[in-house]
């Protein structure tokens, strides 16, 4: 585990995050966070060189269905929650000039 | 007639019967609610007229039938406001039934109210919450546990007959002891997730608050079962966990892990579960010790595992299908505005942890590692599974902490999730039932069992509690 506590960037870290934060955030969340990273190097007491890692509890391995069209929820009721929709579209700024 | 004050059996066979109608009952809450909620903020969205009338159209037949259940501001209710207590998601109205809520309502339950939360399922106090914070029903300067404080709250001041939460690392048990009620997580793949706005995808598992442990029997068996829908729910039968209760306890082993058992943990709490154990000797079951070396590094696995999952189910919070949306000068503009208006600290701050642990150069690092030493937590309780049928433990080290107390320092926060944070990791199951009371607040017993062993941890638990009246006892509001 890094040990280069100074390098924590949270500026970097939030634009990857697509999540403004103000200053006042960034300057909190830089010291929180290097005090719960500081408490999580705790992890390199531990040798895990030939131990497997989990990522799930339950051994299921490619479940599997038919690819069959099913009826889904209503597009209308879908739309109802957009922030903003027009002609059974979701309207989003211009990605493409 | 008080009927708020009844379990769900009792509740369920008064309507079965005839003596009392759903609508009574459901009548009868919404008093009650009316009455405390204003202090106890149980709640975060309730329709009584929608209540009611499902009351009228309530079934006669079917495991609940006519009986009202609240539901954690996390779970999909069609119809109803989904907030997660985000203003991220204000407005939201759910387009479908979580398969959780869907079998509930096939059971004949009244689908109540949406109870409040820490935003997104990420605290352990309800106080990360758009809505303002709950407060504990036994001392209103006191905070109820979390995340699914609005739950065990509403459970414990006989706001609700019961209701669902979600557990990713703590968040059903620590407010079910805290609050004084009977809190159950299940297995992970035991009940579906579909439906449940995820947090940490590979922890997360949905189950339920109730006032004794029969109730938590009868809805684990109403609310689990493989679903199509969720393809980590598990295709295994659902036994019967009401018969499952009777069995007793004579000779079972009760592992009691000495890791848990640490100086510096409060002494009333020890002392309560320490005569908890001593009950169950007397019922005939053995206690053996046990041990789980890697207890000490599971906070830390947590916090990598869950907030890497979490930055990653919660980039769908874009401001795009759904929810807020703050205008920026471009698309990513947008994102950033949406999100940084939407979300609120604990949330960013977990945001901001998880994405790091992901990043280039810190994944094998912080994430890899932390998928390793899961592996070691897993494996200390499968070696203590060979000595034991169940374990037991306090469910927190401490009793229900002041509002404001811990909320100015995230990790000493953290640190409160000690407890019940490795049975997420584990992926087995685990209860919180009352065993008594500590600087007059509720202590809970934490009872862990296998994979999908709910039924002797249910047992376990039951024999616990027909020996004892902890679970009668009720809060003065």
């Amino acid at each position: 585990m890094p040990e280069d506590k100074g390098q924590f960037d949270v500026a970097y870290v939030a634009h990857l995050a697509r999540l403004q934060l103000t200053d006042a955030e960034m300057t909190q969340f830089s010291a929180q966070l290097q005090n719960i990273l500081a408490y999580v190097t705790k992890l390199n007491e531990l040798d895990v060189s030939n131990v497997e890692p989990t990522a799930h509890a339950v051994p299921l391995t490619n479940v599997l269905r038919k690819d069959e069209a099913r009826p889904s929820i209503e597009r209308e009721r879908v739309l109802a929650n957009a922030p903003e929709s027009a002609r059974e579209l979701f309207i989003m700024p211009k990605i493409v000039e | 007639m008080s009927l708020h004050t009844l379990t769900v059996c009792q509740l369920r066979d008064k309507i079965r019967t005839g003596e009392v109608s759903s609508r009574e009952a459901t009548q009868s809450l919404l008093d009650r609610i009316a009455t405390v909620d204003g202090k106890v903020k149980a709640y975060n969205w309730l329709n009584d007229d929608d209540a009611l009338a499902q009351a009228d159209a309530a079934k006669k037949d079917g495991a609940l039938a006519g009986v009202p259940v609240a539901i954690k501001d996390v779970l999909n209710v069609e119809g109803q406001p989904c907030t997660c207590a985000s203003k991220i998601l204000q407005g939201y109205i759910a387009p479908y039934d979580a398969t959780a809520v869907r079998k509930l309502r096939e059971a004949g339950a009244i689908l109540v109210g949406r109870t409040n939360m820490d935003e997104f399922a990420m605290g352990s106090s309800t106080e990360n919450s758009s809505w303002g914070t709950t407060r504990n029903p036994w001392d209103l300067t006191r905070i109820p546990g979390g995340s699914s404080g609005g739950s065990a709250a509403a459970v414990a001041a006989d706001e609700a007959f019961a209701a669902l939460g979600s557990d990713t690392g703590g968040s059903i048990r620590q407010p079910a002891a805290l609050c004084g009620c009977v809190g159950l997580k299940p297995t992970y793949g035991r009940v579906s997730r579909y439906g449940l706005v995820a947090f940490a995808s590979s922890l997360d598992q949905i189950g339920p608050f109730t006032k004794d442990v029969r109730d938590a029997a009868l809805l684990l068996g109403v609310i689990s079962g493989h679903d199509p829908m969720d393809s980590t729910s598990v295709p295994r039968a659902v036994p019967d966990y009401v018969a499952a209760l009777e069995r007793g306890v004579k000779g079972l082993r009760i592992g009691l892990p000495k890791e848990y058992f640490i100086p510096g943990m409060d002494r009333e709490v020890e002392a309560a579960v320490r005569t908890a154990i001593r009950q169950w000797e007397s019922l005939g079951a053995e206690v053996v010790e046990i041990s789980l070396p890697h207890t000490d590094y599971a906070v830390a696995v947590y916090y990598l595992i869950a907030t890497a999952e979490a930055s990653a189910n919660l980039a769908r919070f874009d401001g795009v299908r759904y929810g807020l949306r703050v205008k920026g000068d471009d698309v990513i503009d947008t994102y950033g505005k949406t999100r940084g208006a939407g979300f609120g600290s604990e949330v960013k701050r977990r945001i901001i942890l998880g994405t790091y642990a992901l990043s280039a150069g810190y994944y094998d690092a912080y994430y890899l590692r932390a998928q390793k030493v899961r592996t070691l937590i897993r494996r200390d309780f499968e070696k203590a599974f060979a000595k034991c049928d169940v374990i037991v433990t306090p469910t927190t080290p401490e009793v229900a902490f002041k509002a404001g107390e811990k909320s100015g320092d995230p990790l000493k926060m953290y640190l409160s999730d000690i407890f019940t944070i490795s049975v997420n990791l584990a992926g087995i199951c685990g209860v919180s039932v009352p065993c008594g009371f500590a600087h007059k607040l509720p202590v809970g017993l934490q009872i862990i069992g296998k994979a999908f062993d709910e039924e002797t941890v249910l047992r376990t638990a039951h024999a616990y509690e027909q020996a004892t009246a902890w679970h009668k006892e009720r809060p003065v509001l």
